[in-house]
Protein backbone atom coordinates (compact mmCIF):
# COMPACT_ATOMS: atom_id res chain seq x y z
CA UNK A 1 0.00 0.00 0.00
CA UNK A 2 1.16 3.74 -1.14
CA UNK A 3 -0.28 6.32 1.42
CA UNK A 4 0.67 10.36 0.15
CA UNK A 5 -0.47 12.58 2.37
CA UNK A 6 -0.38 16.78 1.53
CA UNK A 7 2.36 16.36 -1.19
CA UNK A 8 3.79 20.01 -2.26
CA UNK A 9 5.99 20.17 -5.16
CA UNK A 10 6.81 23.33 -7.09
CA UNK A 11 9.75 24.17 -9.73
CA UNK A 12 10.56 27.39 -9.54
CA UNK A 13 7.67 29.97 -8.90
CA UNK A 14 5.20 27.06 -10.71
CA UNK A 15 3.62 24.99 -7.75
CA UNK A 16 2.96 21.93 -9.63
CA UNK A 17 1.22 19.53 -6.56
CA UNK A 18 -0.65 21.32 -4.61
CA UNK A 19 -1.40 19.43 -1.18
CA UNK A 20 -2.35 15.81 -3.03
CA UNK A 21 -3.47 13.28 -0.35
CA UNK A 22 -4.52 9.88 -1.42
CA UNK A 23 -3.92 6.33 -0.90
CA UNK A 24 -2.88 2.99 -3.12
CA UNK A 25 -3.82 -0.43 -2.15
CA UNK A 26 -2.29 -3.48 -2.72
CA UNK A 27 -2.93 -5.87 -5.61
CA UNK A 28 -5.57 -3.24 -7.51
CA UNK A 29 -4.84 -1.03 -9.96
CA UNK A 30 -4.77 2.97 -9.57
CA UNK A 31 -5.08 5.04 -11.95
CA UNK A 32 -4.14 8.61 -11.98
CA UNK A 33 -5.76 10.99 -14.98
CA UNK A 34 -5.82 14.25 -15.75
CA UNK A 35 -5.15 17.04 -18.74
CA UNK A 36 -1.86 17.44 -19.87
CA UNK A 37 0.39 19.88 -17.37
CA UNK A 38 -1.94 18.69 -14.02
CA UNK A 39 0.56 17.26 -12.32
CA UNK A 40 0.34 14.00 -13.27
CA UNK A 41 3.87 12.79 -14.11
CA UNK A 42 5.76 15.46 -11.47
CA UNK A 43 3.48 12.93 -8.88
CA UNK A 44 4.58 9.52 -10.32
CA UNK A 45 8.22 10.92 -10.16
CA UNK A 46 7.67 12.47 -6.65
CA UNK A 47 6.21 8.70 -6.08
CA UNK A 48 9.32 7.18 -7.71
CA UNK A 49 11.58 9.12 -5.22
CA UNK A 50 13.14 10.58 -8.57
CA UNK A 51 11.72 14.30 -7.19
CA UNK A 52 11.99 15.35 -3.55
CA UNK A 53 8.62 16.86 -2.33
CA UNK A 54 8.74 20.11 -0.66
CA UNK A 55 5.99 19.24 1.96
CA UNK A 56 3.94 16.27 2.52
CA UNK A 57 4.93 12.30 2.81
CA UNK A 58 5.08 9.42 1.39
CA UNK A 59 5.03 6.02 3.04
CA UNK A 60 5.22 2.68 1.15
CA UNK A 61 3.85 -0.24 3.58
CA UNK A 62 3.99 2.13 6.67
CA UNK A 63 7.38 3.44 5.70
CA UNK A 64 7.77 7.04 5.09
CA UNK A 65 10.46 7.37 2.52
CA UNK A 66 12.23 11.07 3.48
CA UNK A 67 12.51 8.96 6.92
CA UNK A 68 14.81 6.06 5.40
CA UNK A 69 18.59 6.56 5.01
CA UNK A 70 19.70 6.44 1.59
CA UNK A 71 20.70 3.42 1.60
CA UNK A 72 17.11 2.03 2.92
CA UNK A 73 16.10 4.42 -0.20
CA UNK A 74 18.12 1.97 -2.33
CA UNK A 75 16.60 -1.04 -1.16
CA UNK A 76 12.93 0.31 -1.48
CA UNK A 77 13.88 1.19 -4.87
CA UNK A 78 14.85 -1.95 -5.81
CA UNK A 79 11.22 -3.33 -4.49
CA UNK A 80 10.01 -1.16 -7.38
CA UNK A 81 9.24 -1.80 -10.99
CA UNK A 82 8.59 1.12 -13.27
CA UNK A 83 7.29 0.92 -16.99
CA UNK A 84 8.47 4.34 -18.61
CA UNK A 85 6.13 6.43 -21.45
CA UNK A 86 8.98 5.35 -24.11
CA UNK A 87 9.55 2.29 -22.95
CA UNK A 88 13.13 3.56 -21.81
CA UNK A 89 15.30 0.03 -22.70
CA UNK A 90 18.77 0.48 -22.61
CA UNK A 91 19.83 0.10 -26.20
CA UNK A 92 22.90 -0.91 -26.05
CA UNK A 93 21.46 -4.39 -24.95
CA UNK A 94 19.26 -7.20 -26.13
CA UNK A 95 15.68 -7.91 -25.36
CA UNK A 96 17.02 -10.65 -22.86
CA UNK A 97 19.88 -8.66 -21.47
CA UNK A 98 17.59 -5.50 -20.60
CA UNK A 99 15.03 -8.15 -18.65
CA UNK A 100 18.62 -9.61 -16.99
CA UNK A 101 19.65 -5.61 -15.90
CA UNK A 102 18.13 -5.45 -12.22
CA UNK A 103 19.28 -9.05 -11.57
CA UNK A 104 22.94 -8.70 -12.45
CA UNK A 105 23.36 -5.09 -10.94
CA UNK A 106 21.46 -6.52 -7.47
CA UNK A 107 21.80 -10.21 -7.02
CA UNK A 108 24.64 -13.05 -7.20
CA UNK A 109 22.50 -15.38 -9.17
CA UNK A 110 24.41 -17.45 -11.79
CA UNK A 111 24.14 -16.74 -15.46
CA UNK A 112 22.04 -19.47 -16.23
CA UNK A 113 19.46 -18.94 -13.71
CA UNK A 114 18.95 -15.54 -14.86
CA UNK A 115 18.58 -16.23 -18.05
CA UNK A 116 15.81 -18.76 -16.94
CA UNK A 117 13.99 -16.03 -14.53
CA UNK A 118 14.04 -14.15 -17.78
CA UNK A 119 12.60 -16.14 -19.82
CA UNK A 120 9.74 -17.28 -17.63
CA UNK A 121 9.19 -13.26 -17.76
CA UNK A 122 9.13 -13.33 -21.33
CA UNK A 123 7.02 -15.79 -21.22
CA UNK A 124 4.82 -13.97 -19.22
CA UNK A 125 4.63 -11.44 -21.01
CA UNK A 126 3.81 -13.72 -24.12
CA UNK A 127 7.00 -12.75 -25.88
CA UNK A 128 9.02 -15.52 -27.35
CA UNK A 129 11.58 -15.37 -29.94
CA UNK A 130 12.49 -11.87 -29.46
CA UNK A 131 15.40 -12.33 -26.63
CA UNK A 132 18.21 -11.78 -28.72
CA UNK A 133 16.85 -8.80 -30.81
CA UNK A 134 17.64 -5.20 -29.74
CA UNK A 135 15.10 -2.97 -28.81
CA UNK A 136 15.10 -1.13 -32.27
CA UNK A 137 14.58 -4.49 -34.21
CA UNK A 138 11.08 -4.67 -32.12
CA UNK A 139 7.58 -3.13 -32.50
CA UNK A 140 6.75 -0.39 -30.01
CA UNK A 141 4.18 -3.16 -28.31
CA UNK A 142 6.93 -5.25 -27.79
CA UNK A 143 9.02 -3.32 -26.48
CA UNK A 144 6.34 -2.22 -23.72
CA UNK A 145 5.69 -5.93 -22.60
CA UNK A 146 10.12 -5.89 -22.57
CA UNK A 147 9.58 -3.45 -20.24
CA UNK A 148 7.25 -4.89 -18.35
CA UNK A 149 8.98 -8.21 -18.03
CA UNK A 150 11.96 -5.70 -16.76
CA UNK A 151 10.10 -4.14 -14.47
CA UNK A 152 8.36 -7.55 -12.98
CA UNK A 153 11.76 -9.68 -12.94
CA UNK A 154 12.59 -8.37 -9.57
CA UNK A 155 9.34 -9.55 -7.71
CA UNK A 156 8.53 -5.90 -7.31
CA UNK A 157 5.82 -4.99 -4.33
CA UNK A 158 5.09 -1.69 -6.68
CA UNK A 159 4.85 -1.07 -10.28
CA UNK A 160 4.48 2.42 -11.76
CA UNK A 161 3.49 3.08 -15.43
CA UNK A 162 3.83 6.06 -17.41
CA UNK A 163 1.33 6.32 -20.02
CA UNK A 164 1.59 2.46 -20.81
CA UNK A 165 -0.41 2.55 -23.99
CA UNK A 166 1.00 6.04 -25.20
CA UNK A 167 1.85 4.97 -29.21
CA UNK A 168 0.29 1.90 -29.70
CA UNK A 169 -2.84 0.83 -31.57
CA UNK A 170 -6.43 0.09 -29.52
CA UNK A 171 -6.00 -3.68 -29.71
CA UNK A 172 -2.43 -3.50 -28.52
CA UNK A 173 -2.93 -0.82 -25.69
CA UNK A 174 -5.50 -3.34 -24.65
CA UNK A 175 -3.51 -6.11 -24.59
CA UNK A 176 -0.98 -4.22 -22.23
CA UNK A 177 -4.07 -2.61 -19.90
CA UNK A 178 -4.85 -6.29 -19.60
CA UNK A 179 -1.34 -7.36 -19.41
CA UNK A 180 -0.61 -5.40 -16.35
CA UNK A 181 -3.84 -6.20 -14.42
CA UNK A 182 -3.23 -9.83 -14.33
CA UNK A 183 0.35 -9.23 -13.24
CA UNK A 184 -1.29 -7.02 -10.20
CA UNK A 185 -3.91 -9.75 -9.35
CA UNK A 186 -1.35 -12.55 -9.88
CA UNK A 187 1.61 -10.98 -8.04
CA UNK A 188 -0.23 -9.45 -5.54
CA UNK A 189 1.53 -5.93 -6.61
CA UNK A 190 0.65 -2.33 -5.76
CA UNK A 191 0.43 -0.74 -9.50
CA UNK A 192 0.13 2.30 -10.49
CA UNK A 193 -0.44 4.19 -13.46
CA UNK A 194 -0.65 7.07 -14.93
CA UNK A 195 -2.66 7.67 -18.36
CA UNK A 196 -4.55 9.91 -20.49
CA UNK A 197 -6.25 6.84 -21.85
CA UNK A 198 -10.25 6.13 -21.43
CA UNK A 199 -10.09 3.24 -22.44
CA UNK A 200 -7.66 2.22 -19.36
CA UNK A 201 -9.91 4.19 -17.18
CA UNK A 202 -13.29 2.14 -18.21
CA UNK A 203 -10.89 -1.16 -18.49
CA UNK A 204 -8.64 -1.73 -15.32
CA UNK A 205 -9.18 1.22 -13.15
CA UNK A 206 -9.91 0.14 -9.74
CA UNK A 207 -9.24 3.29 -8.25
CA UNK A 208 -9.11 6.60 -10.43
CA UNK A 209 -7.66 9.51 -8.96
CA UNK A 210 -8.31 12.72 -11.05
CA UNK A 211 -5.84 15.81 -10.82
CA UNK A 212 -6.72 18.71 -12.03
CA UNK A 213 -4.03 22.04 -11.85
CA UNK A 214 -2.13 20.55 -8.94
CA UNK A 215 -5.02 19.34 -6.97
CA UNK A 216 -6.65 16.15 -6.23
CA UNK A 217 -10.06 16.81 -8.18
CA UNK A 218 -11.97 13.67 -7.37
CA UNK A 219 -11.12 9.72 -6.95
CA UNK A 220 -13.56 6.83 -7.09
CA UNK A 221 -13.75 3.48 -9.24
CA UNK A 222 -14.31 3.01 -12.73
CA UNK A 223 -18.09 2.30 -11.15
CA UNK A 224 -18.21 5.38 -9.47
CA UNK A 225 -16.96 7.47 -12.11
CA UNK A 226 -19.80 6.78 -14.39
CA UNK A 227 -22.13 8.17 -11.64
CA UNK A 228 -20.21 11.36 -10.42
CA UNK A 229 -21.42 14.87 -10.77
CA UNK A 230 -18.20 16.56 -11.00
CA UNK A 231 -18.15 19.02 -13.94
CA UNK A 232 -14.21 18.70 -14.26
CA UNK A 233 -14.09 15.13 -14.25
CA UNK A 234 -17.50 14.31 -16.75
CA UNK A 235 -16.14 17.20 -19.01
CA UNK A 236 -12.69 15.09 -19.28
CA UNK A 237 -13.84 11.61 -19.08
CA UNK A 238 -16.67 12.22 -21.33
CA UNK A 239 -15.12 14.81 -23.53
CA UNK A 240 -15.50 12.17 -26.94
CA UNK A 241 -19.06 11.30 -28.23
CA UNK A 242 -18.69 7.65 -28.06
CA UNK A 243 -18.16 7.91 -24.65
CA UNK A 244 -20.98 10.45 -23.76
CA UNK A 245 -23.14 7.72 -25.24
CA UNK A 246 -22.13 4.92 -23.59
CA UNK A 247 -22.74 7.12 -20.38
CA UNK A 248 -26.00 8.10 -21.26
CA UNK A 249 -26.71 4.08 -21.87
CA UNK A 250 -24.83 3.34 -18.16
CA UNK A 251 -27.33 5.81 -17.06
CA UNK A 252 -30.68 4.30 -18.75
CA UNK A 253 -30.06 0.95 -18.39
CA UNK A 254 -29.88 1.76 -13.97
CA UNK A 255 -32.55 4.02 -14.44
CA UNK B 1 26.46 33.68 -11.73
CA UNK B 2 25.19 30.71 -14.38
CA UNK B 3 28.44 29.60 -15.23
CA UNK B 4 29.80 29.39 -11.46
CA UNK B 5 26.50 27.32 -10.94
CA UNK B 6 27.76 25.01 -13.43
CA UNK B 7 30.96 24.98 -12.68
CA UNK B 8 29.55 23.71 -8.63
CA UNK B 9 26.96 21.37 -10.34
CA UNK B 10 30.14 20.09 -12.45
CA UNK B 11 32.12 19.26 -9.05
CA UNK B 12 29.14 17.70 -6.98
CA UNK B 13 28.71 15.44 -10.35
CA UNK B 14 32.20 14.52 -9.89
CA UNK B 15 32.21 13.41 -6.42
CA UNK B 16 28.79 11.61 -7.36
CA UNK B 17 30.45 9.18 -9.64
CA UNK B 18 32.81 7.84 -7.08
CA UNK B 19 29.54 7.15 -4.60
CA UNK B 20 27.99 3.96 -4.37
CA UNK B 21 30.25 2.20 -6.84
CA UNK B 22 28.52 -0.88 -9.52
CA UNK B 23 29.69 -4.32 -9.05
CA UNK B 24 33.02 -5.01 -10.11
CA UNK B 25 31.61 -7.54 -12.65
CA UNK B 26 29.99 -5.39 -14.33
CA UNK B 27 31.95 -2.42 -14.47
CA UNK B 28 34.98 -4.82 -15.66
CA UNK B 29 32.69 -5.26 -18.67
CA UNK B 30 31.67 -1.59 -19.47
CA UNK B 31 35.45 -0.63 -18.31
CA UNK B 32 36.56 -2.76 -21.71
CA UNK B 33 33.85 -1.57 -23.62
CA UNK B 34 34.93 2.04 -23.39
CA UNK B 35 38.53 1.59 -24.14
CA UNK B 36 37.77 0.27 -26.98
CA UNK B 37 35.07 2.62 -28.01
CA UNK B 38 36.80 5.93 -26.62
CA UNK B 39 40.59 5.28 -26.77
CA UNK B 40 41.65 2.28 -29.39
CA UNK B 41 38.51 3.45 -31.67
CA UNK B 42 40.65 6.57 -31.73
CA UNK B 43 44.20 5.44 -32.72
CA UNK B 44 43.45 5.71 -36.04
CA UNK B 45 42.56 9.42 -36.65
CA UNK B 46 45.50 9.95 -33.56
CA UNK B 47 48.15 8.26 -36.04
CA UNK B 48 46.98 9.81 -38.62
CA UNK B 49 46.73 13.23 -37.33
CA UNK B 50 50.04 13.14 -35.20
CA UNK B 51 52.13 11.60 -38.40
CA UNK B 52 51.10 14.98 -40.82
CA UNK B 53 51.53 17.74 -38.15
CA UNK B 54 55.20 16.08 -37.45
CA UNK B 55 55.39 16.82 -41.03
CA UNK B 56 54.04 20.44 -41.19
CA UNK B 57 56.01 21.08 -38.34
CA UNK B 58 59.37 20.00 -40.06
CA UNK B 59 58.56 22.10 -42.84
CA UNK B 60 57.73 25.09 -41.53
CA UNK B 61 60.70 24.94 -39.47
CA UNK B 62 62.88 24.18 -42.38
CA UNK B 63 61.44 26.92 -44.33
CA UNK B 64 61.76 29.70 -41.63
CA UNK B 65 65.31 28.64 -40.92
CA UNK B 66 66.97 30.39 -43.92
CA UNK B 67 70.61 30.92 -42.27
CA UNK B 68 73.42 28.75 -43.52
CA UNK B 69 75.05 29.34 -39.85
CA UNK B 70 72.09 27.60 -38.40
CA UNK B 71 72.92 23.89 -38.43
CA UNK B 72 70.10 21.18 -40.05
CA UNK B 73 69.81 19.64 -36.59
CA UNK B 74 68.09 22.60 -35.16
CA UNK B 75 64.72 21.07 -37.39
CA UNK B 76 64.82 17.67 -35.38
CA UNK B 77 65.30 19.56 -32.26
CA UNK B 78 62.64 22.01 -33.15
CA UNK B 79 59.92 18.76 -34.20
CA UNK B 80 60.90 17.00 -31.49
CA UNK B 81 59.99 19.83 -28.73
CA UNK B 82 56.50 20.80 -30.68
CA UNK B 83 55.66 17.21 -30.88
CA UNK B 84 56.26 16.15 -27.57
CA UNK B 85 55.47 19.35 -25.32
CA UNK B 86 52.40 20.69 -27.85
CA UNK B 87 50.89 18.86 -30.87
CA UNK B 88 50.94 14.91 -29.20
CA UNK B 89 49.30 16.13 -25.87
CA UNK B 90 47.29 19.33 -26.83
CA UNK B 91 46.20 19.07 -29.99
CA UNK B 92 45.51 15.63 -30.13
CA UNK B 93 43.30 16.24 -26.85
CA UNK B 94 41.55 18.71 -28.59
CA UNK B 95 41.09 16.07 -31.67
CA UNK B 96 39.60 13.97 -29.00
CA UNK B 97 37.20 16.48 -27.39
CA UNK B 98 35.78 16.50 -30.48
CA UNK B 99 35.57 12.66 -31.25
CA UNK B 100 35.08 11.56 -27.83
CA UNK B 101 33.74 13.98 -26.15
CA UNK B 102 30.95 14.36 -28.71
CA UNK B 103 30.40 10.40 -28.51
CA UNK B 104 30.06 10.83 -24.71
CA UNK B 105 27.44 14.02 -24.50
CA UNK B 106 25.55 12.26 -27.26
CA UNK B 107 25.47 9.27 -25.58
CA UNK B 108 24.11 10.35 -22.30
CA UNK B 109 22.04 13.29 -23.58
CA UNK B 110 20.50 10.63 -25.61
CA UNK B 111 19.90 8.19 -22.69
CA UNK B 112 18.58 11.06 -20.54
CA UNK B 113 15.81 11.86 -23.61
CA UNK B 114 14.88 8.34 -23.78
CA UNK B 115 14.58 8.53 -19.63
CA UNK B 116 17.24 5.59 -19.88
CA UNK B 117 18.90 7.35 -17.06
CA UNK B 118 15.64 7.54 -15.17
CA UNK B 119 15.06 4.03 -15.60
CA UNK B 120 18.74 3.56 -13.80
CA UNK B 121 17.73 5.90 -11.04
CA UNK B 122 14.11 3.89 -10.62
CA UNK B 123 16.26 0.81 -9.95
CA UNK B 124 18.10 2.48 -7.36
CA UNK B 125 21.74 2.11 -9.76
CA UNK B 126 23.93 5.66 -9.60
CA UNK B 127 23.46 6.50 -12.67
CA UNK B 128 26.92 8.66 -12.90
CA UNK B 129 28.90 5.74 -11.40
CA UNK B 130 27.62 3.36 -13.99
CA UNK B 131 27.45 5.95 -17.02
CA UNK B 132 30.83 8.05 -16.17
CA UNK B 133 32.98 6.22 -13.67
CA UNK B 134 33.82 3.43 -16.70
CA UNK B 135 34.70 6.45 -18.63
CA UNK B 136 36.98 8.20 -16.29
CA UNK B 137 38.98 4.42 -15.68
CA UNK B 138 38.93 4.06 -19.71
CA UNK B 139 40.30 7.31 -20.80
CA UNK B 140 43.36 6.85 -18.55
CA UNK B 141 44.66 4.47 -21.21
CA UNK B 142 44.99 7.58 -23.57
CA UNK B 143 48.39 8.47 -22.95
CA UNK B 144 49.37 5.42 -24.34
CA UNK B 145 47.62 7.05 -27.69
CA UNK B 146 49.84 10.14 -26.72
CA UNK B 147 52.84 8.31 -26.74
CA UNK B 148 51.43 7.01 -30.38
CA UNK B 149 51.49 9.74 -31.52
CA UNK B 150 54.88 11.56 -30.40
CA UNK B 151 56.17 8.60 -32.00
CA UNK B 152 54.49 9.07 -35.13
CA UNK B 153 54.57 12.66 -35.20
CA UNK B 154 58.45 12.64 -34.84
CA UNK B 155 58.15 10.09 -37.75
CA UNK B 156 56.35 12.07 -40.04
CA UNK B 157 58.64 14.77 -39.20
CA UNK B 158 61.57 12.90 -40.28
CA UNK B 159 59.81 11.34 -43.62
CA UNK B 160 59.12 15.20 -44.05
CA UNK B 161 62.88 16.17 -43.34
CA UNK B 162 64.93 13.09 -45.12
CA UNK B 163 61.98 12.97 -48.53
CA UNK B 164 61.46 16.24 -48.83
CA UNK B 165 65.01 17.34 -48.73
CA UNK B 166 65.15 19.89 -45.90
CA UNK B 167 67.32 18.31 -43.69
CA UNK B 168 69.68 14.57 -44.34
CA UNK B 169 68.47 11.58 -42.00
CA UNK B 170 71.76 12.30 -39.99
CA UNK B 171 71.03 15.30 -38.80
CA UNK B 172 67.46 15.14 -38.33
CA UNK B 173 67.95 12.37 -35.85
CA UNK B 174 70.97 14.08 -34.17
CA UNK B 175 68.74 17.45 -33.28
CA UNK B 176 65.92 14.45 -32.23
CA UNK B 177 68.65 14.13 -29.19
CA UNK B 178 70.37 16.96 -28.84
CA UNK B 179 69.58 18.41 -25.74
CA UNK B 180 66.90 15.95 -24.14
CA UNK B 181 65.57 16.94 -20.85
CA UNK B 182 63.26 13.42 -19.82
CA UNK B 183 61.20 15.51 -17.65
CA UNK B 184 59.61 17.11 -20.46
CA UNK B 185 58.08 14.04 -21.58
CA UNK B 186 57.15 13.59 -17.62
CA UNK B 187 55.19 17.12 -18.48
CA UNK B 188 53.16 15.89 -21.76
CA UNK B 189 51.97 13.22 -19.66
CA UNK B 190 51.18 14.69 -16.70
CA UNK B 191 49.53 17.23 -18.89
CA UNK B 192 47.70 14.23 -20.53
CA UNK B 193 46.34 12.52 -17.15
CA UNK B 194 44.96 16.01 -16.69
CA UNK B 195 43.25 15.94 -19.87
CA UNK B 196 41.98 12.64 -20.05
CA UNK B 197 39.93 13.42 -17.13
CA UNK B 198 38.29 16.66 -18.44
CA UNK B 199 37.13 15.15 -21.80
CA UNK B 200 35.65 12.01 -20.00
CA UNK B 201 34.28 14.25 -17.18
CA UNK B 202 32.85 17.57 -18.69
CA UNK B 203 31.25 16.17 -22.23
CA UNK B 204 28.84 13.67 -19.42
CA UNK B 205 28.16 16.98 -17.85
CA UNK B 206 26.45 18.46 -20.37
CA UNK B 207 24.95 15.25 -21.50
CA UNK B 208 23.74 14.16 -18.20
CA UNK B 209 22.44 17.16 -17.14
CA UNK B 210 20.74 18.45 -20.55
CA UNK B 211 17.05 18.87 -20.59
CA UNK B 212 15.20 18.60 -23.95
CA UNK B 213 14.62 16.48 -26.86
CA UNK B 214 16.86 15.37 -29.52
CA UNK B 215 17.86 19.06 -30.65
CA UNK B 216 18.97 19.85 -27.77
CA UNK B 217 21.04 16.64 -27.30
CA UNK B 218 23.24 18.06 -30.57
CA UNK B 219 23.62 21.63 -28.95
CA UNK B 220 24.94 19.69 -25.92
CA UNK B 221 27.58 18.19 -27.81
CA UNK B 222 28.35 21.61 -29.60
CA UNK B 223 28.34 23.15 -25.87
CA UNK B 224 30.72 20.37 -24.21
CA UNK B 225 32.86 20.55 -27.43
CA UNK B 226 33.49 24.69 -26.38
CA UNK B 227 33.37 24.09 -22.89
CA UNK B 228 35.80 20.84 -23.17
CA UNK B 229 38.35 22.94 -25.41
CA UNK B 230 38.41 25.76 -23.23
CA UNK B 231 38.95 23.93 -19.85
CA UNK B 232 41.77 22.07 -21.74
CA UNK B 233 43.67 25.54 -23.02
CA UNK B 234 43.34 27.29 -19.41
CA UNK B 235 44.28 24.06 -17.84
CA UNK B 236 47.01 24.00 -20.48
CA UNK B 237 48.36 27.24 -20.01
CA UNK B 238 48.26 26.72 -15.52
CA UNK B 239 50.01 23.45 -15.90
CA UNK B 240 52.63 24.77 -18.12
CA UNK B 241 53.56 27.31 -15.94
CA UNK B 242 53.35 25.36 -12.97
CA UNK B 243 55.60 22.75 -14.12
CA UNK B 244 57.98 24.21 -16.39
CA UNK B 245 58.04 27.75 -15.34
CA UNK B 246 60.48 30.12 -13.51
Amino acid sequence: MIEVNELHKSFGDTHVLKGVSTCFDQGKTNLIIGQSGSGKTVFLKCLLGLFTPEEGTISYSGQIYADLTSREQRDLRQEMGMVFQGSALFDSMTVEENVMFPMEMFTKTAKSDMQDRANEVLQRVNLVDAHKKFPSEISGGMQKRVAIARAIVMNPKYLFCDEPNSGLDPKTAILIDNLIQEITEEFNITTVINTHDMNSVMEIGEKIVFLKQGHKEWEGTKREIFKTDNKAVTDFVYSSELFKKVRQMYIEERN
Amino acid sequence: MKHLAAIGQYFLMVREVFKKPTKWRIMKTLILKEIDELVYGSLGIIIFIAFFIGGVVTIQTALNLTSPLIPKSLIGFAARQSVILEFAPTFTSVIMVGKVGSYITSSIGTMRVTEQIDALEVMGVNSLNYLVFPKIIAMLFYPFAVAIAMYVGVLGGWVAAVFGNYAPSGDFIEGLQLDFIPFHISYAFIKTYVFSFVIATVPAYHGFYMKGGALEVGKASTTAFVWTSVAIIILNYVLTQLLLGQ
